[in-house]
């Protein structure tokens, strides 16, 4: 057994760990933040010239062919530096829609765009507060033409080619939208999160070539979430992780009463629970991994495990790192709540962490049943 | 990111398997009386046939296998219902300990029968003045020719009404600060002297005991380490306790609270069809997995060569909490009748009331909720520890209170 990443891989993780320190160290998170630009294009330049955007795309469609393991190490790092970059929407959800669900003539067209960095996939889904359901989806495609609003859409203002989901007939299928044609309107849409840019997207009769099997879309589109689950969970391991050291670091430095305030056990304590959730997602997110990387049978309760736990540790980082802090942790000046604002956006994203473990008890009443 | 085992791991495992069908025995539940006998049985019967104590030396009874192939062995039998509990602490915690300072003619006269069930030990650290801050022990130790005198009382001493030996911490030195004058000893448990009264638990049983001694001689040759150094001896033994004590969720895990809520009703349905039943269950579920990968990480670890560190303590730290949030949801979940201990009315033979009263040991034995959380923060995270007011302060004129 060697439950663990590689030294190929750990090669990779330690190349990146030096790249995104240098180019997204968190004053480059807050002037996103703070700023107008919906990510930082020299980052992001920096990223897709690495070929980062390429990691799992096939090396006839200028892909690097690698395998997802290294594209959880990626994940883990861009998630620890709150990289402010459309990297998770159009890497995890776009990219790996078209290469799971797309035809030779739609990996033809997009796979090369995204590899190089030339084009942006984002993926558009939800039309409603609440959760995602077949009866709150209803943006319609009749004769190839989308019509619909698409909220709450990460990328959407900038992205070039977004995953829809839409009712055709009675029933509903994912599509391809390029999105640079006449009749889509993107209009920014502030969360609380402003260095991850999103948009309502409106359709008015735009042309929409469908992805995969037609009636299949809800299918397809939990096939999607599980193998984005596991990613977004490595970015959540890494954020929490960051979130830990910040705080370990503070309390270290702050001193009240005579002594460093890490000497005190309310302030100890809380710092070896946020180690203990951090453990118990790093090592769920591991057997997602390897379930993601070999399209193992566990996948989806193994990818509901990672999410839920890499959600509640990300939380509980955040939140008590901020609460280590005291009051500084609340100004807008230190930089806590750039993990706070993140750690909800990650949690919510594909859904919140009460629909993921209704899906989780469903997935292993499946796995006992079988 | 590989779960399968090496070919050489992948042979041990099928040999291990092999042998463990055909020689485990039947999966029963044993009274008390008959558990010891039992227990005894089967460690023999591994011990005879090479399965006992895989990583000891040879000559001491072991195998001398590697670490992971210790841990396969350890998984196959953890299939079976086997017997293995009053071993835990002779094999998981005094034999490191005399490996590491006995002499050789005593390693050659004690571990073998340690390995073969023959002989059982017990651990005398705890005394009513030292729990969670075990240097604060007071149990005295004086020099006399070549023995030792010991008197004082010992507390929380599983197993020492069916124990053999014991490991010993003592107070040699009451003038000097509480670490520097500690001695270490191991005691035949059959000396003169040494009482021992079962402690009856909240769960009714009494796995624990409180051990008096009163004038007992120990031979200075018992001693293990230097006069003074049973802290440092001490170490050797609590680093091996919470690994031997590992995670056990006592019955009350994931899987059990899942059977319960297919099988009770909220409303006319079943109660595993209700969200917040379902949310529940998924938290357990997701900790009892992150424990079980943590588990393959630790194993990775050691497969490297490397020597797992004190994050182990998460295991006991989740697993204890969890077992008795899980015993309390099942009670809840049968309504009035989830507290019934009456054969004719509760369910799986009153399980989980028995469950959740053993509970509240899981959390305290071993190191503490508290504790443990300490360990995580001062010996991974690296914070400070907490200011000792008895720093440096010689024992005997540290406040002690009543």
């Amino acid at each position: 057994m060697n439950f663990d990443f590689s030294e190929e891989q750990n090669l990779l993780r330690d190349q990146a760990v030096s790249f995104l320190n240098d180019k997204s160290p968190l004053s480059v998170t807050r002037k996103v933040l703070e700023g107008s630009a919906p990510y930082d294009t020299d980052l992001w330049r920096g990223i897709t010239n690495l070929g980062w955007t390429a990691t799992t795309i096939p090396e006839k469609y200028h892909g690097i062919g690698y395998g997802h393991l290294e594209l959880c190490v990626l994940a883990e790092e861009l998630g620890r530096s709150l990289a402010p970059t459309p990297f998770s929407s159009s890497v995890y959800l776009a990219t790996e829609a078209i290469i799971q669900f797309g035809n030779a003539a739609q990996h033809e067209v997009w796979l090369g765009k995204l590899a190089q960095g030339q084009a942006i996939g984002c993926a558009a889904f939800t039309e409603v507060v609440g959760e995602l359901s077949r009866k709150n989806l209803n943006a319609s495609v009749t004769n190839g033409k989308l019509s619909g609003t698409k909220i709450m859409v990460a990328d959407g203002d900038t992205a070039d080619v977004a995953v829809v989901i839409a009712r055709s007939g009675d029933s509903h299928s994912l599509f391809l939208v390029d999105l640079n044609q006449d009749g889509v309107e993107r209009k920014v849409s502030p969360t609380i999160d402003p260095s991850r840019s999103h948009a309502t997207v409106t359709f008015n009769c735009v042309e929409a070539d469908l992805l995969g099997r037609q009636g299949e879309g809800l299918e397809q589109l939990n096939q999607l979430y599980d193998r984005a689950a596991v990613l977004f969970a490595f970015e959540q391991l890494g954020g929490a992780e960051a979130a830990m050291h910040q705080a370990r670091e503070y309390a270290l430095g702050r001193y009240a009463f005579g002594r460093p305030i890490a000497g005190f056990q309310a302030i100890k304590h809380k710092l070896a629970k946020m180690y203990v959730a951090l453990q118990l997602a790093r090592s769920n997110c591991y057997h997602g991994a390897w379930a993601l990387s070999t399209n193992a049978a566990e996948l989806r309760v193994a990818a509901a495990t990672a999410r839920i736990s890499a959600s509640q540790a990300y939380r509980e980082c955040a939140e008590e790192n901020i609460q280590i802090h005291g009051g500084m942790g609340f100004t807008w000046e230190f930089d806590c709540h750039f993990f706070y604002r993140r750690a909800k956006l990650l949690s919510v994203n594909l859904g919140g962490e009460s629909v993921w473990k209704n899906q989780l008890i469903s997935n292993i009443q499946h796995q006992r049943v079988a | 990111m590989d779960f399968n085992d090496t070919p050489e791991e992948a042979s041990f495992r099928v040999e291990a398997k092999e042998w463990l069908k055909a020689h485990a025995p039947a999966q029963e539940n044993y009274d008390q009386e008959h558990f010891l006998d039992a227990a005894k049985a089967w460690q023999l019967e591994k011990y005879e046939a090479g399965w006992a104590c895989l990583r000891w030396p040879k000559e001491f009874g072991g195998r001398g296998v590697s670490a992971v192939a210790a841990a396969i062995f350890a998984q196959e039998e953890a299939r079976y219902a086997v017997p293995t509990g009053p071993f835990t602490i002779g094999q998981g915690m005094a034999a490191p300990t005399l490996m590491a300072y006995a002499t050789e003619e005593q390693k050659r006269r004690y571990l073998p029968k340690l390995a073969s069930g023959e002989e059982i030990w017990c651990q005398l650290f705890s005394e009513p003045a030292g729990g969670s801050d075990l240097a604060a022990l007071r149990t005295r130790s004086v020099k006399d020719g070549d023995d030792w005198v010991i008197n004082g009382q010992k507390i929380w001493t599983s197993g020492a009404h069916y124990s053999d030996f014991g490991i010993l911490v003592t107070r040699s030195d009451p003038t000097v600060p509480k670490h520097k004058g500690l001695t270490y000893f191991f005691v035949d448990m059959k000396s003169p002297g040494v009482e021992v009264k079962p402690i009856k638990q909240i769960s009714g049983q009494s796995g624990f005991n409180e051990v008096y001694f009163t004038d007992v001689r120990i031979p200075d040759a018992h001693r293990l380490g230097e006069v003074g150094a049973g802290w440092t001896v001490s170490l050797t033994t609590l680093m091996n306790e919470r690994a031997a004590i590992g995670s056990g969720s006592g019955g009350m895990g994931f899987d059990r609270a899942f059977g319960l809520a297919s099988r009770i009703e909220i409303n006319g349905k079943p109660a595993i069809e209700d969200r917040a039943v379902r949310e529940q269950l998924a938290d357990w579920y997701v900790k009892e997995s992150g424990l079980e990968f943590t588990r393959a990480r630790t194993q990775s670890a050691l497969s490297r060569g490397e020597t797992p560190g004190p994050e182990n303590s998460i295991g006991k730290y989740v697993g204890a909490r969890k077992s008795q949030e899980i015993a309390s949801f099942c009670m809840e979940l049968m309504g009035a009748a989830g507290v019934s201990m009456d054969a004719g009315i509760a369910l799986d033979g009153g399980v989980y009331p028995q469950g959740y009263l053993a509970a509240p040991g899981g959390r305290i034995a071993g190191g503490t909720d508290e504790i443990m959380l300490n360990i995580i923060a001062e010996r991974v995270l690296g914070l400070p520890q907490d200011i000792r007011v008895d720093k440096g302060v010689p024992f005997n004129e540290v406040p002690t209170g009543n």
